[in-house]
């Protein structure tokens, strides 16, 4: 018999809504991988009750001959970022433990009603800050991918996202939700051989989901292959009168709209993606990747994206300005850590509080953020990078003029081992170069994987689309897939 | 311009993040290099440019002016580290 544990989104639902085998046959396969799999530390707390109870519904309305719901059956893996109702929510900070959410996040609550049953909280990069799940409080996630060398060096799985990379990769969950703020879907997608959609800005509601960068941050799907995403994504999209950049617009049917052709649609190249000293595997890739396109019947424009050198500067510059504001509630009073040393006064409080709950990433950016955005500093920095974000958008609608589609790689390298880039934070934040201008411009974006470098790790393309345009998005995903048949999965060591 | 030790304890006390003189002295550098990557924006001509306000074209919208929520005062004090007789408490602030 097939191990259950195998099968993704789309194949677990048909097969409980045919009765293949019962949706608590696959949720109880699911949490004895996930109890087994704590060397990876992909989880942060773990949730079989949910999960169970979710399934019982499904058999149940199953056998009682009902209309199952759109992800009846599924378990799935959150982001500890999301607030869920009655369980821990730490975005994997010291400063959240203890905080148990009394309500839960729009994006969680839409999956719990589609049927969907939660098998735990997945560990990040503390508050979403990071590219290789290396901030987090509760420890390193650990790649389930290790380098054909035999060397058994501990691989980053990316980040932010890492615990849903790793759980989706390692078969702990069929999929996983992410965010994705600057990259933070996409390039751990990448590093383990998943496909992760960063939708437009405003096609999630962020209401509950613990805040990073506001003016980026968007929720969106982890899972195997692009049909599983499409599924994923139009449970989570939807307009939230709670979260005032939420988009007033219906969820299109994108799993029904999924098509694999791409005649009639230009994808363009942009020549600035041409970064120096990137690996030419990855260049090689790439290439790849315009000749799947070509031969799903695409025609293939170049074009120019002149400011792409200033995202990364005018991101550290734009995020940690929304970071230092939103995370300024973190105060040892309504939730979470409070350190009150022996005849402290409330600015003490604070600020030992802060001292002790923050990890040192996330209060780097906070002081980035104070600092370019403090008295004489303000227009310098955070007007001017407000201002290149612009000519950024502006970049992007100019290539729209002769383009439908762009295609990138996903990231500048394969995954790196764990620490290998922890002591520089610029080297860290270049992952992110071929990512964050998309999330600046607030544009749908997703990566697949293409293929494997020669340590076999997975690399992974990248689609950009225009505002609200998923669907195009997908369906050039699902070209890709289909051409590049990537098929390779990690050995289970763990 | 450069980011020193004198800087880095006025941001850290503008961010209410207690720091001791060695990290004061570890973090300066590293601040020091980042913002220093961070200047090229400079060079960039943003002459006419608005700054982006909204990514993505969106009015705000205006609900009804009426209560939609509350009563849920021991909910929102659930969480809190100190919490008595239906508040929550932090030090003394006034002498």
């Amino acid at each position: 018999m097939t191990d259950l544990t195998d099968l993704g989104v789309a194949a677990i639902r048909n097969g409980v809504r045919s009765g293949a085998f019962s949706a608590r046959e696959v949720t109880d396969a699911f949490i004895v991988k996930v109890s087994r799999a704590k060397a990876l530390n992909a989880f942060l707390v773990e949730t079989p009750d949910h999960a169970i109870a979710a399934a019982k519904e499904a058999d149940t309305a199953r056998a009682a001959g009902e209309v199952l719901k759109p992800l009846a059956g599924v378990p799935i893996g959150m982001k500890d970022l999301f607030c869920t109702k009655g369980v821990a929510s730490t975005a994997a900070s010291h400063i959240l433990e203890g905080f148990t959410p009394p309500y839960e996040s729009t994006v969680s609550g839409k999956l719990w009603d589609a049927g969907a049953g939660m098998l735990g909280k997945l560990n990040m990069d503390q508050f979403a800050m990071g590219s290789s799940n290396e901030t987090s409080a509760f420890g390193n996630v650990i790649s389930p991918w290790r380098r054909a060398d035999g060397g058994n060096a501990p691989l980053a799985p990316g980040g932010s996202s890492g615990g849903s990379s790793t759980a989706v990769a390692a078969r702990l969950c069929p999929a996983a939700t992410g965010t994705d703020t600057g990259g933070s879907i996409r390039q751990p997608a990448a590093f383990t051989g998943i496909s992760g959609i960063k939708p437009t800005y405003g096609r999630c509601s962020r209401w509950g989901v613990i805040a990073f960068a506001s003016s980026l941050d968007q929720a969106g799907p982890m899972a195997r292959d692009v049909r599983d995403c499409a599924i994923m994504l139009e449970v989570m999209s939807g307009f939230d009168p709670k979260d005032a950049t939420s988009l007033q617009l219906d969820v299109p049917k994108w799993e029904a709209g999924l098509s694999n052709s791409l005649i009639g649609k230009r994808i363009g190249i942009p020549k600035e993606y041409r970064v120096d000293n990137m690996p030419s595997e990855i260049e090689a890739l790439w290439q790849q990747g315009i000749d799947w396109a070509k031969d799903a019947g695409a025609e293939i424009v170049e074009v120019s994206l002149p400011h792409t050198k200033y995202a990364l500067p005018a991101y550290y510059i734009i995020a940690p300005a929304e970071a230092s504001s939103n995370l300024a509630r973190y105060d040892g009073v309504r939730y979470g850590l409070r350190d009150l040393p022996e005849g402290a006064n409330l600015q003490d409080m604070y600020a030992a509080t802060r001292a002790a709950g923050f990890g040192d990433e996330v209060k780097r950016r906070i002081m980035i953020g104070t600092y370019v955005l403090s008295a004489g500093f303000y227009d310098a920095y955070f007007t001017q990078a407000s201002k290149v974000r612009t000519l950024i958008a502006r970049d992007f609608e100019r290539a729209w003029e002769s383009c439908d589609l762009l295609l990138t790689p996903t990231a500048p390298s394969a995954a790196f081992a764990l620490g290998e880039k922890s002591a520089d934070p610029i080297a860290m934040y270049l992952n992110d170069v071929f990512t964050v201008p998309s999330s600046l411009a607030g544009l749908p974006a997703m990566s697949i994987p293409g293929g494997l470098d020669k340590a076999g790790l997975p690399l992974g393309l990248q689609i950009i689309g225009k505002p609200l345009d998923e669907q195009g998005v997908l369906n050039a995903g699902l070209a890709l897939e289909e051409r590049a048949g990537f098929v390779a999965r990690p050995e289970a060591w763990w | 311009m450069s980011v020193n030790i004198a800087t880095v304890k006025k941001i850290a006390s503008l961010a209410r993040i207690a720091i001791t003189e060695e990290e004061a002295a570890r973090i300066a550098p590293e601040l020091d290099n980042i913002m220093g990557w961070i200047e090229q924006l400079g060079e960039v001509d943003v002459t006419g440019v608005e700054p982006m306000t909204a990514v993505i074209p969106n009015h705000l919208r205006l609900r009804d002016d009426v209560v939609t929520d509350g009563d849920v005062r021991d909910a929102v004090l659930a969480n809190a580290p100190q919490a008595e007789h239906g508040f929550f408490t932090v030090p003394k602030v006034i002498e």
